[in-house]
Parts: structure tokens; C-alpha cells; sequence
């Protein structure tokens, strides 16, 4: 991430990183989680599950910031972000 | 179960079929009565809320009927004993929900002050038009039962005696009164508190996760929870399966709709009240309810008097209705007598259980007319000739 | 995927899973913001209730675990009514579609709301009613067509915050599915607070009103949606029209205090 200038508290800010799980029989394929992630986590893939529809998968599991947007928008329960655990914690 | 002393007026009164109704729910426990207003059923309501602050109960008045009984089915599972009391127009309205009730398995009580009808009709004028609509209003196939007093004094006791019958079999019972008891002031006695015999809610007694809201027991009666008690149950209105989760198939079809009318069709014998006078040998038996089997009485005593064979039947429970007696009596005797305050509902129910064996008689009395023994009292002179 | 076990799960009737709502319905939408409003009120989930009347979020109630009850087409409201009343230690929460609690319900939730029975109302307005099929509904706006309508609707639609507001509903607030952290915000405000609340969800019905207006699919009318609304908290209620296709304007309208229907019960029985 860059910055115009560090900021003064940038030692105790983490970034958090999440993990974006997705149940994947659950899924209707409606796109919303795709649509609406701010980081573009997401993409609908080409596989089928056992209702028919493509459910997504994490395309860029990196940018996870763990905001739950997916999980709120998801109207079939079938997606949820836990928090990851990072070693080092600053990312600066 | 002990009733609250509180809600019970022991004593001897002076009351009205209708205040003798609202003492008789007080009694039974009730704490909960939702209505609106429509004669000649008022003084019911006014009773109950004139007692509601001595005895803690809720009393709302709602925007129309339909809601009425909603409010009533809601507060029942929420575990108070509930009724509601109305008058025709009301009780067509209420029809919706009597299904709901049924389906449900909700114990409530709704009580019927007939009045002339059809549609507004005559407010304040008796009538038994609504015998077949108790019965039969609601849409789809379904049993019910339907009480109907002849006295203030009994409007007591049977209100009592519905809201037992509805915990023990989970259903809605109807009370059929009419403007003529609702009016009509006569001596009722109230026992004590602990001579009042109360049937109580069959309450789940397993482990909570355990629960299933439609898992019956040998009396095809599933025991009950209420609201708030953390079982977080469902039920619905739609055919369902054990969990109260909608399913739509004939196994469901067959725990629902089936045991629904088993369980009451099973008890017949147990739920069927009625009272017999001089049946032993009798040639004619006058098959009455409600207000008219008091004009029978007169009937049957000058009738007895001329050394006519007359007996009475009196049904107190009118659904079921009791087939079997009704056969039995159909083959020993000559003729049924049926006087009604309608244009023949009963008296279809009576030929049907007669089977051709006896003559029949209808008795009509046109709507709003004062009643009078003589009308009966010909008939059975007609049949002796 | 060792944990395959959703956050909500514990909040919801897992046997009963997949619910019926199509793909693009913003019902299940407002059943996730429903569970985390109710997660971040910290109510104790015994004593919620969940109402639902009939219709596609009249299934509402059975898909969330708590006691909740499916009753009949437009009565959720008065039966909550006699839940709340016989039991005042319960939450009550109705959720219904727009149908159910405006056309056919509409005489109770204006007179729960006058009498400012301590409940939720959460309503969720798809602008038809589409478990029937698509026919036209008392919230579709001008001009859009539906399977009873099919020259264009010329019936003014109802404005549910109007009608809240006028009879006396103390917190009315509109947001579409899209809102959902708002959504969940205000319909936790409404959890925690006293007396008759509304909470309109505008969703899309991405099969019979998409499909016969030709909007697409769900998240086409999300976009539409998303784009189109426009914040305008404490917006007079009159002002909230929905015209077809056109802006809708979210927000919370209503916020304001009059003693509940249980408070003056007790007052005036002197208790």
C-alpha cells in the first residue's frame, strides 16, 4: 500500500486480512458478492454445483480485507469471511 | 388445577346468559379477550372488562373480527387461555382464522350470539341460523366442536366446560348462544374455586431440542409449548410435518388433516353432551337445543299431561353430533320432533342419522318471532292421531 | 474449507435449506441483515418471535430459528398483537411482503400502528406480488406492467413510510436490500426501540417483475436500485412516491417517542 506520507500511528494499524470461505451447494449464482466486493476478491467460476448454478470462487484471496460485504449481500448464507490470522500484523 | 380464586365469583347471582358467559371464562381461567363489539353479544365484552383489572387479564378491542381471532390464536401460544365472542356477522368474518385455529391446534373458545341473518339481519332478534355454519364455515375438511347452552346458568358451566374440552383436545370450541339466553336473567350459581374442575395445557415435558410441535401422542393430541419458552418452534397454516415445517404430501396430508378429524372423531363418546327426559317410553322424541328446548319443555309437560308417550333430546353438544344416539332412538320410536329457530339445519342432520326409520317433523319457527309450546305441542298431537 | 459451518447457521432453520427465494431476491438480503441486526442487539433469542403473513417473505418465519409463526395472508400483525400482549416479555418481529401487510393486512398495521403496539414491522416491498405469479400489488408503481396489469398499471401505488407516519408509527425508516449495513442498523434501531416500528425493504423480484418489465436479472436491478437511491434521512413522508424506475429516496424518516400500547394498558389500570 502506498502513502503520500506515513502516517504517525502507521506501528500500531493493521490492515486486517480475511478469508473469504464459500459453501458452495448453497450458492444460487446471483453475483451479488462478485458485484459488490470493494477489493475484487471474487469471480464467478465455471464449475457447476449440485443446484445447477456457477458459484463464485476466490480469485484474489490476498486482497481480503475481511469486510463482510459478501457475507451481508449473500441472500443464501453460502459465503463468510473469518478474520486470518497474520504473523507479522504491519503491513506497510 | 385450581382455578385464581380472584376470577371466580362465588356466590349465588342474578345474571344474563352473556355475563354469565364472561364470569364462566373468568372461572375457567381465560385471561385474555379480544373483540369487537356487535350485539347482541356486548355484554360479554362489557362484563370482562369491567373484572379485567381485579384478575389481571387483557382485554383489546380490535379493528375487526378477522384480527380478533388472529389476536386470540397469537395469545393462546403465547400461554394464556384466550376466547373471543361475536355474533354472526362476526363469526363469518372470524372464519379464516377458525381454520388457522384448527390447524394450529390452538386452544381457544369462541363464543356465538346468534342473531337474525343473513347478512346484517336483525341485530337484536334470536335465531339459530348459524348451527351449520359452526360447523362447516371454515374452508377444507376439518371437525370441530360446538357447545350450545339453553340457560344463563349453563352458559356458566359450558363456558367452563369449553375451555376444558378445547386444551384437552387442542382445538377451538365454539359456544352457540342466542340473543334469548344472552338476555334472558335467571339465577346462576358459581362454586367455589376448588370445586371448579380445570383441564390444563398439555405442556411438552422432553428435552428442549428434542421438540417436534405436530409429534403426537396415543390421544393424537401433540402436547404443547408456548412462545418465549426457547424451544424456537415453527408452525404454519400449510400442511405440515412433525417439526410444523410446510411439506406437501400425502404422508403429511395424513398426519395433518387425518388426525386432525381422528382426534376428535375418536372421542366422540367422550366429548357428546346431551340430556334426555322421559326417553324410556317414549313414541315421540323431541330433538331440540338452545332456547327452543325450553319451549319444548312446556310442550312435552302439557303433552305428558294428555297422556301422550313424549320424550326430549336435548342436544347441549351439537357437533359432533350425536349420530349414534340419534340411530338407536331412530329405531324404538315412532316420530322426532324438531323445532328449530331456523329453516331446517339440525333437522338434516337428524334425518340423515334416522335412516327412514322414524316419521319427522319439523317444527319451524320464523325468524324473530316469539316463541310458543303450541306450535310443538300440535305437532305432536298431529303424530298421536 | 475445514469450518463449513456459516456464522448465520445458528441463527437459521439449516434442515431447511436451500430457501425458496430465486436467484436475485433481496428477501434472503434482508434475512442476513435481520440475523446481524439481531446479533449486535444481543437479544436473547428465546424471547424473539418472528411473524410472517403469506407470500414469498411470508416464509420468512420458517426459515429463521426462533418461535416463529406462518399464519394467514394479511393477520401477521394481529397475531403478533396477541403474542406481545399476552406475553409483553417477548420481542415481537413481523416480517411480511408488501401485499400481505398493506393490501390485504393494511386495516391491522394501521391500527397497530395507531395503538403503537411494541413490535417490528418489517416489510419488504417487491412491487408485486410474485408468489402468486406477478400480479399487480398496492405498492407497483405507475405505469409498470404486471400479469394483471397488462396495459400498464394505472393505480396509484401505496407510500408505506406515509402511511406509518400518519398512523403513528414512532420509527419508519426505507432502504433497499442493497443498504445492507444501513438496513441492519436501522432495523436494529428498530429492535431496541419501544413501539410500533417500520422498516420497508425495497427488493428486487428478479422473475415476475424484472421479467415482465424487462429489467433484467437481480443484480441488474440492484445496480438500477443502488444507483437510483438517493439518502435523504428525515425526507417528509409525502415526499416518498416511488415512480417507476425512477429515484427512490431511502433513509429514516420517522424517529419519535409516544408511550406504547402495554405502557398505557398498565397506566390506566393503575398498576
Amino acid at each position: 500500500m502506498k502513502f503520500w506520507r506515513k502516517p504517525l500511528d502507521i506501528d500500531e494499524i493493521k490492515i486486517p486480512k480475511g478469508e473469504v470461505h464459500i459453501i458452495k451447494d448453497r450458492c444460487k449464482g446471483c453475483g451479488f458478492c462478485v458485484e459488490y466486493c470493494p477489493k475484487e476478491v471474487l469471480e464467478i467460476s465455471e464449475e457447476f454445483n449440485k443446484m445447477g448454478y456457477h458459484p463464485p470462487y476466490v480469485k484474489n484471496p490476498d486482497n481480503c480485507l475481511n469486510c463482510h460485504l459478501c457475507e451481508m449481500l449473500c441472500p443464501d448464507f453460502a459465503i463468510y469471511c473469518i478474520e486470518k490470522v497474520e504473523e507479522e500484523g504491519i503491513i506497510a | 388445577m385450581k382455578t385464581n380464586d380472584k376470577g371466580v365469583l362465588t356466590g349465588t347471582h342474578n345474571l344474563s346468559g352473556n355475563q354469565a358467559c364472561a364470569e364462566g371464562a373468568l372461572a375457567a381461567g381465560c385471561r385474555f379477550l379480544s373483540a369487537y363489539p356487535i350485539p347482541p353479544s356486548i355484554e360479554v365484552i362489557e362484563r370482562f372488562t369491567q373484572r379485567v383489572k381485579e384478575v389481571d387479564a387483557i382485554f383489546i378491542q380490535m379493528e375487526d373480527e378477522i384480527s380478533v381471532l388472529a389476536a386470540v390464536l397469537g395469545a393462546s401460544w403465547a400461554g394464556k387461555k384466550a376466547m373471543t365472542v361475536t355474533s354472526g356477522p362476526g363469526l363469518s368474518l372470524m372464519m379464516e382464522h377458525i381454520g388457522l385455529g384448527v390447524m394450529l391446534e390452538t386452544p381457544c373458545v369462541i363464543v356465538n350470539v346468534q342473531r337474525c341473518g343473513p347478512s346484517e339481519g336483525t341485530p337484536n332478534s334470536p335465531s339459530q341460523g348459524d348451527v351449520m355454519q359452526a360447523r362447516w364455515g371454515s374452508h377444507g375438511d376439518y371437525e370441530i366442536i360446538v357447545i350450545y347452552p339453553n340457560s344463563p346458568q349453563e352458559m356458566f358451566t359450558q363456558t367452563i366446560e369449553a375451555f376444558n374440552l378445547s386444551e384437552k383436545y387442542r382445538t377451538p370450541v365454539v359456544i352457540l348462544s342466542d340473543e334469548s339466553i344472552a338476555r334472558m336473567v335467571e339465577k346462576v350459581v358459581i362454586p367455589p374455586a376448588s370445586k371448579i374442575n380445570l383441564e390444563p395445557r398439555k405442556h411438552y415435558k422432553g428435552p428442549k431440542n428434542k421438540y417436534l410441535p405436530f409429534k403426537y401422542d396415543k390421544d393424537l393430541v401433540p402436547p404443547m409449548v408456548n412462545a418465549g419458552e426457547g424451544y424456537k418452534f415453527h408452525i404454519t397454516g400449510l400442511t405440515h410435518d412433525e417439526k410444523g415445517y410446510p411439506v406437501m404430501n400425502e404422508e403429511c396430508q395424513e398426519l395433518n388433516v387425518h388426525r386432525l378429524v381422528r382426534k376428535i372423531r375418536n372421542y366422540v363418546d367422550n366429548i357428546i353432551n346431551i340430556e334426555e327426559k322421559n326417553l324410556s317410553d317414549a313414541e315421540i322424541v323431541v330433538v331440540s337445543y338452545g332456547i327452543t328446548s325450553r319451549t319444548v319443555d312446556k310442550a312435552l309437560k302439557q303433552a305428558r299431561k294428555d297422556g301422550i308417550k313424549v320424550g326430549s333430546l336435548r342436544l347441549i353438544t351439537i357437533w359432533p353430533f350425536p349420530d349414534k344416539e340419534i340411530m338407536k332412538l331412530s329405531k324404538k320410536v315412532k316420530a322426532f320432533i324438531v323445532p328449530e329457530l331456523n329453516f331446517g339445519q339440525i333437522l338434516l342432520e337428524v334425518q340423515r342419522c334416522n335412516y327412514g326409520n322414524a316419521k319427522i317433523r319439523f317444527v319451524e319457527y320464523g325468524h324473530e318471532e316469539i316463541q310458543n309450546p303450541d306450535p310443538i305441542l300440535n305437532a305432536i298431537r298431529s303424530l298421536t292421531k | 474449507m475445514k469450518n463449513v459451518k456459516h456464522p448465520m447457521d445458528f441463527y437459521l432453520r439449516m434442515d431447511r435449506m436451500p430457501h425458496i427465494w430465486c436467484t436475485g431476491c433481496g428477501i434472503g438480503l434482508t434475512a442476513t441483515a435481520f440475523v446481524a441486526a439481531m446479533e449486535k442487539a444481543k437479544l436473547d433469542t428465546n424471547k424473539v418471535c418472528v411473524v410472517s403473513g403469506i407470500g414469498c417473505t411470508g416464509r420468512f418465519a420458517g426459515y429463521i430459528k426462533l418461535d416463529s409463526f406462518h399464519t394467514t395472508h394479511g393477520r401477521a400483525i394481529p397475531f403478533a398483537t396477541g403474542l406481545k400482549l399476552a406475553n409483553p416479555e417477548l420481542k415481537v418481529v413481523v416480517v411480511s411482503g408488501d401485499g400481505d401487510l398493506i393490501s390485504i393486512g393494511g386495516n391491522h398495521f394501521i391500527h397497530a400502528a395507531r395503538r403503537n403496539i411494541d413490535m417490528v414491522v418489517i416489510c419488504v416491498n417487491n412491487f408485486i406480488y410474485a408468489m402468486t405469479g406477478g400480479q399487480v400489488a398496492p405498492t407497483t408503481p405507475l405505469t409498470a406492467y404486471t400479469t394483471t396489469s397488462p396495459y400498464g398499471n394505472f393505480e396509484p401505488p401505496s407510500n408505506i413510510p406515509q402511511i406509518a407516519e400518519s398512523s403513528g408509527a414512532v420509527y419508519v425508516a426505507r432502504w433497499t436490500a442493497l443498504h445492507i449495513r444501513r438496513l441492519t442498523n436501522s432495523i436494529f434501531e428498530a429492535l431496541n426501540k419501544p413501539g410500533f416500528t417500520v422498516v420497508e425493504v425495497i427488493s428486487p423480484c428478479a422473475q415476475y417483475y424484472s421479467r415482465i418489465n424487462r429489467l433484467g436479472d437481480g443484480l441488474d436491478m440492484m445496480k438500477f436500485y443502488h444507483e437510483n437511491s438517493q439518502i435523504k434521512h428525515w425526507e417528509p413522508t409525502d415526499n416518498l412516491y416511488i415512480d417507476y424506475q425512477k429515484e427512490i429516496i431511502v433513509g429514516k424518516f420517522v424517529d419519535r417517542e409516544r408511550p406504547t400500547y402495554s405502557e398505557s394498558y398498565k397506566k390506566w389500570l393503575g398498576e
